[in-house]
């Protein structure tokens, strides 16, 4: 139980920068989940809180204790591996018994919580095995409960998943969530997978080239992400991006295709004719009514899934765009499919710096 | 990957094993066969009939305080031996493990000794201990240490098992170091979070991981001790002081080739292939199993 802050976090490997200023702060007892692609810097970022690595510049707080010249031993926190980093020549009581040991707990009390953890995992009849002898979902298991049983000020967690299957995975990520709101750890999670990051976090740092993109709840990143980048991590299929200028004194796009779409929430600053992005998810698409006209798909793929057909195909300027609509009974590839994009759901952003751009109060 | 290879006639794989098994036959089973006849008989002076004397060679060895000297000897030797070389090898490889400038130049100049031939080796201890003209020699008598080891039979011991480990050492480094890299970092990242500070993520996690390599060179420098080192003793020592650093090995040589004592020393060779054989079944049967985590 405790608060992380990380002010200022910067880290360079020889002349290489791969965290560029990191600042956050983590409330007692929440899960955020670090998100992005893979060097992007967040198992850098992860490293760095549990002492693994020593950050180039900044500081990281536990509880309001600057514990950044500390190492891995003194910071009280546990961590969960990408490959689970099990002990191979111990036990799985063992395992999980190593870190209480060597803080001298005594003997009754480790075996008392050592079994109490197992049997919250489901793990206690497992406890005499070695780790080979055990399944990538058993492993993980031991991994989280050698975690847990520590009771340690922080989890963090290093991809945890990424080894099991879909299946397993699933299951496992409902797991760690019930188990993280019921123990109330505050937990740092570094994943790539966007839909772990979704359904995990109570909230989310998208991270790309080593800055934070956005730090914000889940459906706020969805709802609003604050530049191209996330707008086009968060959501699949991703979302679409097409090039436009400010018309109508900000009230408008003009699409480089031809329409014009009024914004449903007010103007955007900046003069007529500013180089924007139009941001559109396929799921917000519609079909246009025969008689309206809509912007016309050129549909060079369709993916029918049962409850929904992807389409991809080309607009007439050339860009390619992706639209995600209801039913099976969709047109087929050779067709032109004439979309209709809402008002209410564009997203505006700078063609230059890729930042959002929300209505002028 | 497997392949199953069938060769038409019989002629073929025989043709082909045959260099083998005639090294084999040749520079093995023939001499051990000569060593087992010969151990069985005895000669008379002269070397010009020999007599069937069944065990009386063995009961004879075996009660020589001379020969149970030998075994001391051997024994103290190789569990040094074996002990100092495995310790220093790694330290050293623990050491080269980390991540540190001139790593690869560091890591050539402690495999070299295993290139020198055991005669060198010896010669280059000579003149570094030499209590007259050995540079650590005379430093030592300097600094009031009365040494010499051609007269103190404890200092001779001394110098043979230093000169023998130093040249294995850096055979064990290569497996040691092997074994280090092959342990996951994560694994000792995990460790570290645990709470474990360097020397006990030594003793708790890396040397336990490092068992099966341990126990192989264990039985590699064992081996070592006992039968690949007459060269050091001979250049060295030459056995002395007195029988002070006469090995098993060594007193096979002295017996058979100084003394022709035959039947005598093909005994002692017949006892010393027993031990190589329990010592090469111990290493099949035990490293490929037990150690194993």
């Amino acid at each position: 139980m405790a608060t992380l802050e990380l002010v200022g976090v910067r880290k360079s490997f020889g002349s290489v920068q791969v965290l560029h200023g990191i600042d956050l702060s983590v409330a007692d007892g929440e899960m955020v989940v670090i998100v992005g692609a893979s060097g992007c810097g967040k198992s850098t970022l992860l490293r760095i809180v549990a002492g693994l690595e020593t950050p180039t510049e900044g500081r990281v707080l536990i509880d309001g204790r600057d514990v950044t010249p500390l190492e891995p031993a003194d910071r009280d926190i546990a961590m969960v591996f990408q490959n689970y980093a099990l002990y191979p020549h111990m036990s799985v009581f063992d395992n999980m018994a190593y870190g209480l040991k060597i803080r001298r707990v005594p003997r009754a009390e480790i075996r008392r919580r050592v079994q109490e953890t197992a049997e919250l995992l489901g793990i206690s009849s497992l406890l005499d095995r070695r780790p080979r002898q055990l399944s990538g979902g058993q492993r993980q298991r031991v991994a989280m409960g050698r975690a847990i049983v520590r009771e340690p000020r922080l989890f963090l967690f290093d991809e945890p998943l990424s080894n099991l299957d879909a299946k397993l995975r699933v299951q496992m990520r409902a797991e760690i969530r019930r188990l993280q709101k019921r123990l109330g750890v505050t937990s740092l999670f570094v994943t790539h997978d966007q839909t772990e990051a979704m359904t995990l976090g109570d909230r989310l740092v998208v991270m790309h080239q080593g800055r934070a993109a956005q730090i914000a709840t889940p459906m706020e990143v969805w709802a609003r992400p604050a530049d191209t980048y996330v707008a086009g991590f968060i959501g699949s299929p991703a979302m679409n991006f097409l090039d436009a200028t400010l018309a109508e004194e900000g009230r408008a796009a003009a699409l480089a295709a031809g329409p014009v779409l009024r914004f449903a929430d007010g103007p955007r600053p900046g003069p007529e004719g500013r180089r924007i992005v139009v941001g559109v998810r396929p799921e917000h698409v519609h079909a246009a009514p025969g008689d309206e006209g809509g912007l016309p798909l050129a549909i060079e793929l369709a993916e029918p899934l049962g409850s929904e057909t992807v389409l991809h195909g080309r607009l007439p300027g050339g860009e390619s765009f992706t639209a995600r609509l209801p039913g099976a009974a969709a047109p087929q590839a050779g067709a032109v499919l004439p979309l209709r994009l809402p008002a209410d759901t564009l997203h505006i952003f700078d063609a230059e710096t890729g930042l959002r751009l929300d209505p002028r109060a | 990957m497997r392949r199953r290879v069938i060769f038409r006639g019989k002629l073929l794989p025989y043709l082909l094993l045959a260099p083998q098994i005639a090294v084999t036959l040749v520079f093995f089973f023939w001499p051990a066969g000569q060593a087992i006849r010969q151990s069985v008989l005895r000669e008379d002076p002269f070397g010009l009939s020999s007599e069937f004397v069944g065990l009386e060679n063995f009961r004879e060895v075996l009660s020589d305080p001379l020969y149970l000297n030998a075994v001391w000897n051997t024994a103290v030797f190789s569990t040094s031996v074996a002990a100092l070389a495995l310790g220093a090898a790694l330290f050293l490889a623990v050491l080269a493990d980390k991540s540190i400038r001139g790593a690869g130049v560091y890591k050539t100049l402690l495999i070299w000794p295993y290139a020198v031939a055991p005669a060198v080796a010896a010669v280059l201890w000579l003149f570094l201990f030499h209590p007259a003209i050995g540079l650590f020699g005379r430093a030592l008598n300097a600094a009031g240490i009365a040494w010499d080891f051609k007269l103190n039979g404890a200092q001779a011991m001394l110098l043979v098992i230093f000169a023998s480990a130093w040249k294995q050492v850096s055979y064990n480094f290569i497996f040691f170091l092997a074994g280090l890299q092959s342990i996951p970092r994560s694994v000792l990242e995990a460790a570290a979070i645990d709470g474990a500070r360097p020397a006990r993520r030594f003793w708790t996690v890396v040397f336990p991981l490092l068992s099966p390599t341990t126990f192989f060179l264990l039985v590699v420098n064992l081996t070592y001790a006992f039968f690949d080192t007459f060269g050091v003793i001979h250049a060295l020592t030459g056995g002395g002081p007195g029988k002070a650093t006469e090995t098993l090995i060594y007193k096979v040589y002295v017996d058979g080739v100084q003394n022709l004592n035959l039947g005598g020393s093909s005994a002692q060779s017949v006892i010393l292939m027993a031990i190589v054989i329990a010592l090469t079944a111990v290493q099949f049967r035990y490293v490929e199993r037990r150690v194993h985590y």
